[in-house]
């Protein structure tokens, strides 16, 4: 799926290029997205380096296994795959309680951990388990519960009441985690019925 | 809606403290243990930067082609059926495929229609409400070197179209119809 995407992407992109005489443009997209990417990802170094080093010191103090065990009842439901004490479970916690602040730069050091302790549990197979679909479908989904960029956009456009838009994302990222959650187990379901004639 | 400010603030220095507090009552040499997990921070980001390339060339082509317009005009009658006004497509579609180009299109729509009109506080709900699942595929799946996406884009991309159906009903129920 993602090949395909990818590559028609990239054909179609070449093709109306060509039909609407935009070869400039799109020979200069090669190049700025390429250097986006390292621009992002050099971004993401100094994060990455400080909150793994976090992490490690909550891993090895036991606060990842303390948080898991609080949470279990609600994240077993989740991620029935993961067993209860497993560090996979407390990085998981870490990242959605991260996302529900409004902290994305923790958060997704965080749920790259999460994601590393389940391919562990999946047994290194490069493709996806069950719960890892579920983990990034949680994070697109990424219940925040204060979006602090867009209220700051609205202020800077001056908004009357630059807050107001809480309450709807709320709703809206509740949904959208809660269908997230839904199409996630229907998927499931249909793979497992697949294998199993 | 004030606490959930403050509690953003204090989030992260209380649970470092936490995290230190607890360490030191289990004797684990803090620093040592902080220098070990930090290096593999480095690697990891690294380790992202081809999958994020390959995505962003794409991403970048598509747009700048023009395919990207066309797509959303072709999809906006459509989307005009569930009642999505045709100002906040391209926000709609953009949303899952780039967050940089979405934030750009929630600023142009605020500074366009204003941020408390009916269009302006869509765009801020939906930009707010879900995160760029292309995004979050790639760093997600590329650091830890899983090649084959499964259903995960599948999934993450119907979410996404919830989330945008419940931002144009919340908004109309909360603050009144587009007009």
């Amino acid at each position: 799926m993602i090949n395909v995407i990818w590559a028609v992407m990239l054909i179609t992109g070449f093709v109306f290029a060509a039909v609407n005489g935009r070869m400039e443009e799109v020979n200069e997209a090669l190049f700025t997205g390429a250097e986006e990417a390292v621009t992002i990802c050099i971004g993401l170094i100094g994060i990455l380096v400080f909150w793994l080093g976090v992490m490690r010191i909550a891993e090895k103090g036991g606060v990842l296994r303390m948080l898991s065990r609080m949470l279990a009842p609600v994240t077993a439901k989740i991620f029935p795959e993961v067993p209860k004490e497993h560090p996979a479970m407390g990085y998981i916690l870490s990242n959605m309680s991260a996302n529900m602040f409004g902290l994305g730069n923790a958060a997704t050091p965080m749920g790259i951990k999460a994601m590393e302790e389940l391919k562990h549990l999946n047994g290194g197979r490069d493709e996806p388990s069950r719960s890892m679909i579920t983990l990034l479908a949680l994070n697109t989904a990424s219940l925040t519960l204060i979006p602090t960029t867009v209220i700051s956009i609205r202020m800077n456009y001056n908004s009357a009441n630059p807050a107001e838009i809480v309450g709807t994302t709320l709703v809206a990222t509740f949904c959208s985690t809660v269908m997230a959650l839904l199409i996630d187990r229907y998927f499931h379901w249909r793979r497992v019925r697949k294998h199993t004639p | 809606m004030g606490w959930v400010t403050v509690v953003s603030m204090w989030f992260l220095p209380v649970l470092i403290t936490l995290i230190l507090l607890q360490a030191a009552r289990r004797r684990v040499p803090a620093y040592e243990t902080f220098v070990d997990g930090a290096k593999e921070g480095f690697h990891l980001a690294v380790s992202i930067i081809p999958f994020l390339a390959g995505m962003m060339v794409a991403i970048h082509v598509f747009r700048a082609s023009g395919a990207m317009e066309v797509l959303i005009q072709s999809l906006e009658p459509v989307l005009a059926l569930v009642g999505i006004p045709a100002e906040i497509v391209p926000l709609a579609l953009m949303r899952p495929i780039s967050g940089t180009g979405a934030l750009g299109l929630t600023s142009d729509l605020i500074a366009t229609y204003g941020p408390d009109s009916f269009i302006g506080r869509l765009a801020s709900t939906m930009q707010g409400s879900t995160d760029t699942t292309l995004y979050v595929l790639t760093v997600y799946f590329g650091a830890v070197g899983i090649k084959k996406a499964g259903d995960a884009l599948k999934v993450g991309l119907l979410a996404d179209v919830c989330g945008i159906i419940a931002a144009v009903v919340v908004v109309t129920l909360v603050f009144g119809a587009a007009m």
